[in-house]
């Protein structure tokens, strides 16, 4: 509560307490406090917050195992959730219907809305292991008559009759986790290599710094493209979501390691590592306990802004067939199901994955921006 | 000035010898080579074909030799301006690539050209605006524009294109133009295919350089000279466009250099979804053939825009700021 105080007093009539808190804050209290004042992205935090559960627990949020194929009911269309009927509040999806086209012999699916297949939250469908390891079967959305033989398809079905909501689900844990990985490799490799770069200068300053703009000089799609093609075909789908993350680090690194080091250059120079170095402190303390928490928001700031790039090419590479393969889900591979333009027209529904790219893409952009505003609580 | 351009061009040679090996190493990379995948592809077809065979034809490619052997080979041949042959074309690489290059380039140069049309005057509108409507709306169209992978973009407008007019806007002639030689009639029918592809590799790019404008603008109008302009009883029209616009560019010059070349790497993806004749999807399926001149001669084209596109934009913004110019001598 008292944050709060802190924030809506006008600066001139702050209470001496609340002056206090401010003057004591560490720098995270005052980002944080910061960042709170930007609505929209506590609102992107909150979206990302829940895409993050969805990587944790994808078969909670799903209604279907996502590789069950079945043939006759591919391309069903989507069966939006409805909240009201005649009666008032009450859940349920419409049915679909069936019929086989008698000229090109295919099935074909309608939403019926006169049909209503009532489903309800928290309920029972497929066995899944929680986090692998206790069974359930509990899952966020699902039939409310468990013994019958409805199926629901909240966003329909691909070519294979398999689930798209629930594939969405298990591709977002993938593409999400691609993102997250590739850039904390990155931070690794950026703090690391622009840290030694910027406090020792010299020659190793040199070298790294020619190596940066080598790699920085490269055209990165072609490249990633090539680096791609070169994994062997025949390796496992964790092997594959290894490489590819390494593969998209292996040039994000280089923005990071320069800010890295252009933040050591000047901070090298500031009063407050002076009197740490006059008070007999070692160099890694300096390093670790002066100089890394004083860019650390930046860093982060930085690097929440680096995941959605890589979100987007992980979604391009392996829209390209170059990426993460089947039987491995994720965005770029669900969007693939939408290669052709006459798919598509029969099937609008497999762009969704393409929904979740642009979401999780705006809510990483503002969050990150943000939190960079916010990085600076002394600048104003 | 002119010392710093000849800087600039003798770094030149260093680089592509690096790109080049860095190219082959990646081309030589995969296990196999393009008779492996050949030969398997002859024997999903349910033909096969003779061992004798594959060795003379290895040979004739010299898939045999040592990697370093055919590195020094191919750089060889590079030097003389021979990119090679194609395994799976069978034709030379340098026919194949020929005219894909021009279109990679003009569709490049033409979103390059958009994104500046649209992006500076929406940037000053918006900073000269602030919150007004259609700033917010600028913003908005921001944001979803940075946030929307570019085929995902083509996906949705060709899909539209098809869904409601009826028509495919894929492809960068009309079908009597595609084979045909140079000419005007076939130049005014590029341009009448190239702008939706043009629209869609640029709008990333317009969103950004019109948050940079709109910022880089904004710090500028508040300043000291801007007020004296304005007490002097300028016209404020005048007053915006003759100095801090003038001086909120300068920053924006020196993002070509990185801007250019995303244009030419990013439209390997847009071709490949909107299939544009262009050296992407070329290079796609040479690289999945295993196709390594070939991808290799494309790769290294590739690198050769990048450093040319970084080039360019080193002397523009020498020419603009003298600052640089000084720091260089």
């Amino acid at each position: 509560m008292a944050e709060n105080q802190v924030e809506e007093t006008p600066a001139l009539q702050l209470g001496s307490k609340a002056e206090e808190r401010v003057s004591v804050a560490s720098n995270w209290q005052l980002v944080w406090w910061r960042f709170k004042k930007n609505r929209l992205a506590l609102l992107c935090m909150v979206v990302l917050v829940i895409f993050y559960i969805i990587v944790l627990i994808p078969d909670f949020f799903a209604t279907q195992d996502p590789e069950e194929t079945e043939a006759r009911l591919a391309f069903i269309p989507a069966q939006p959730i409805k909240f009201f009927d005649e009666s008032g509040l009450r859940l349920w999806v419409p049915a679909v219907m069936g019929k086989r086209n008698p000229v090109t012999l295919r099935m074909e699916w309608q939403v019926d809305e006169t049909k209503k297949v009532p489903v309800r939250f928290f309920t029972a469908g497929y066995k899944y292991k929680l986090f692998g390891l206790v069974e359930t079967d509990l899952h966020l959305i699902g039939l409310t008559d468990l013994k019958s033989e409805d199926k629901i398809y909240l966003l329909g079905t691909d070519r294979l009759g398999r689930d798209q909501w629930s594939r969405m689900m298990h591709g977002t844990r993938t593409s999400m986790t691609v993102g997250l990985a590739a850039v904390a490799l990155s931070v690794v490799l950026g703090i690391l290599l622009g840290g030694v770069s910027g406090y020792f200068g010299g020659w190793i300053d040199l070298i790294i710094q020619r190596l940066i703009e080598l790699l920085q000089s490269l055209p990165t799609i072609p490249i990633w493209l090539a680096m791609t093609a070169a994994l062997p075909q025949d390796w496992q789908p964790e092997q594959v979501f290894f490489a590819i993350t390494i593969i998209l680090a292996f040039i994000g690194w280089t923005t990071l390691a320069r800010e890295v080091r252009g933040r050591f250059l000047s901070l090298r120079e500031e009063d407050f590592v002076l009197a740490a170095e006059l008070a007999g402190c070692s160099r890694w303390r300096i390093i670790t306990r002066h100089m890394v928490p004083a860019f650390m928001s930046h860093i982060i700031a930085t690097s929440t802004l680096a995941i959605p790039v890589m979100i987007i090419s992980e979604t391009s590479l392996s829209y390209l067939g170059l990426g993460i393969r089947p039987p491995a889900i994720s965005w770029g591979v669900l969007l693939q199901e939408a290669q052709n333009i006459q798919t598509i027209a029969q099937a609008p529904w497999l762009l969704t994955p393409g929904l979740f790219v642009i979401l999780a893409v705006l809510a990483f952009n503002l969050v990150g921006d943000g939190l960079r505003d916010a990085a600076d609580p002394y600048g104003h | 000035m002119l010392r710093f351009i000849v800087q600039r061009l003798l770094i030149l040679p260093v680089l592509l010898i690096l790109f080049s090996m860095i190219v082959f190493w990646l081309v030589d990379a995969p296990p196999g080579d393009y008779l492996t995948s050949y030969i398997s592809n002859l024997a999903a077809g349910g033909s096969s074909i003779r061992g004798e065979q594959v060795e003379a034809l290895r040979k004739q490619f010299g898939l045999d030799e040592p990697g370093y052997i055919r590195y020094l080979y191919w750089v060889q041949r590079l030097l003389q301006g021979d990119l090679g042959y194609s395994l799976e074309y069978l034709r030379p690489n340098a026919d194949l690539i020929g005219e894909r290059l021009v279109l990679t380039i003009l569709l490049a140069l033409f979103a390059f050209i958009i994104t500046w049309i649209v992006a500076i005057p929406a940037g000053i509108y918006s900073a000269t605006h602030q919150n007004s409507l259609l700033d917010y709306v600028f913003a908005l169209l921001n944001y979803v524009g940075v946030a929307t992978p570019n085929f995902m973009l083509a996906l949705i407008l060709m899909w539209f294109a098809f869904a409601y007019f009826g028509i495919g806007i894929t492809g960068l002639f009309s079908p009597e133009f595609e084979q045909a030689p140079w000419s005007v009639a076939r130049f005014i029918d590029l341009l009448k295919h190239i702008w939706v592809p043009g629209i869609v590799l640029g709008i990333a790019g317009t969103a950004r350089l019109m948050r940079v404008m709109r910022a880089n603008l904004l710090d500028e109008l508040n300043k000291p000279y801007v007020v004296t302009a304005r007490a002097k009883g300028m016209s404020e029209w005048a007053l915006v466009i003759k100095y801090p616009v003038r001086l909120a560019f300068n920053p924006l010059v020196s993002t070509i250099g990185w801007y250019l070349p995303q244009l030419f790497s990013g439209s390997l993806i847009v071709a490949t979804v909107m299939n544009l004749p262009n050296i992407g999807p070329l290079l796609l399926r040479a690289l999945i053939q295993q196709d390594m001149y070939l991808a290799g001669s494309i790769l290294l084209i590739y690198c050769l825009l990048t450093i040319l596109g970084t080039l360019i934009s080193d002397i523009l913004l020498a020419l603009l700021d003298p600052r640089i110019r000084m720091e260089e001598s």
